[in-house]
């Protein structure tokens, strides 16, 4: 326990840096949201009965779908670009480059899920 | 003047302490899990996917391949996906997926909670959390 950043949660939450902010928070939602999702998930699922078919019901809802889908997608792509810069320390200087293509990717992805979803889920 | 790189090498960074060893986990336990979730996607398309399922069906099989999660499609037939291989698929899956992320959430965690007590109580609840949702996975795993 070496390092103290000593920094509390207001100033945490209001914390804006440079270049990859956005990335970072959205990073940061998207797997606070899969871990709640999951964490809920897997209780439900150990509970079983009319309660825990109650929550799993929620996540078959397509609303739902979209949601974890950002979640789960935006912390997928934005984690490879992590893995990729992290083990080949030298592409770290592109980071603003590699956000560019990153959102390059996602935006095309994540439009195309929300378009099937949504067919499937309104067009019957 | 040509601009130097003020990044270092993975070994110049030297990988001593557990947070840092976690690191480096927390990057191959992404790439691990990319493959096995490809693997499942695959797999699903192999045993007929396109057919019988939605999209929706088919992602939710591929970040975890368990029969419960394709139960409520058109397949005829959902013997080729309870086998014991999915099953060991399934499992290997939940357990990086829960290792990276019981550490994301303490990583995430240490960011808002300085004091040193605080920071021990978030690592007592993340390996009793990292214990409950491991066991009660595989649980749901291999009895479904």
């Amino acid at each position: 326990m070496g390092l103290k950043r000593d920094v509390s949660l207001s100033t945490g939450l209001r914390y804006r840096g440079p270049a990859g902010y956005l990335t970072f928070i959205l990073h940061r939602i998207g797997g606070l949201g899969m871990g709640i999702f999951i964490t809920l998930h897997i209780l439900a699922s150990f509970v079983g009965g009319r309660f825990g078919g109650a929550i799993n019901g929620i996540y078959e809802n397509w609303a739902f779908q979209i949601f974890i889908f950002f979640c789960v997608m935006f912390h997928a792509i934005n984690g490879l670009r992590i893995t990729i810069l992290d083990l080949f320390p030298k592409l770290l200087d592109y980071q603003t480059e590699a956000i560019w293509i990153e959102w390059a990717v996602f935006i095309p992805l994540y439009g195309i899920s929300v378009f099937v979803i949504l067919q499937t889920a309104l067009g019957g | 003047m040509t601009k130097k790189s003020r990044t270092l090498s993975i070994k110049g960074r030297g990988l001593t302490n557990f947070e840092s060893i976690m690191w480096l986990f927390t990057r191959l336990s992404a790439l691990a899990m990319y493959a096995l979730i490809l693997f499942g996607l695959i797999g699903a398309l192999v045993m007929g996917a396109r057919n019988n399922m939605n999209f929706a069906d088919v992602m939710r099989w591929a970040f975890m391949p368990n029969v419960t999660h394709v139960q409520s499609t058109d397949l005829e037939s959902t013997d080729a996906w309870v086998t014991p291989f999915w099953k060991l698929i399934a499992s290997a899956l939940l357990l990086v997926a829960t290792a990276h992320g019981v550490h994301g959430l303490v990583v995430i965690a240490d960011d808002y909670i300085a004091s040193e007590g605080g920071r021990k109580f978030v690592r007592l609840l993340s390996i009793i959390m990292m214990a409950s949702m491991s066991f009660m996975g595989l649980w749901i795993i291999w009895t479904s």
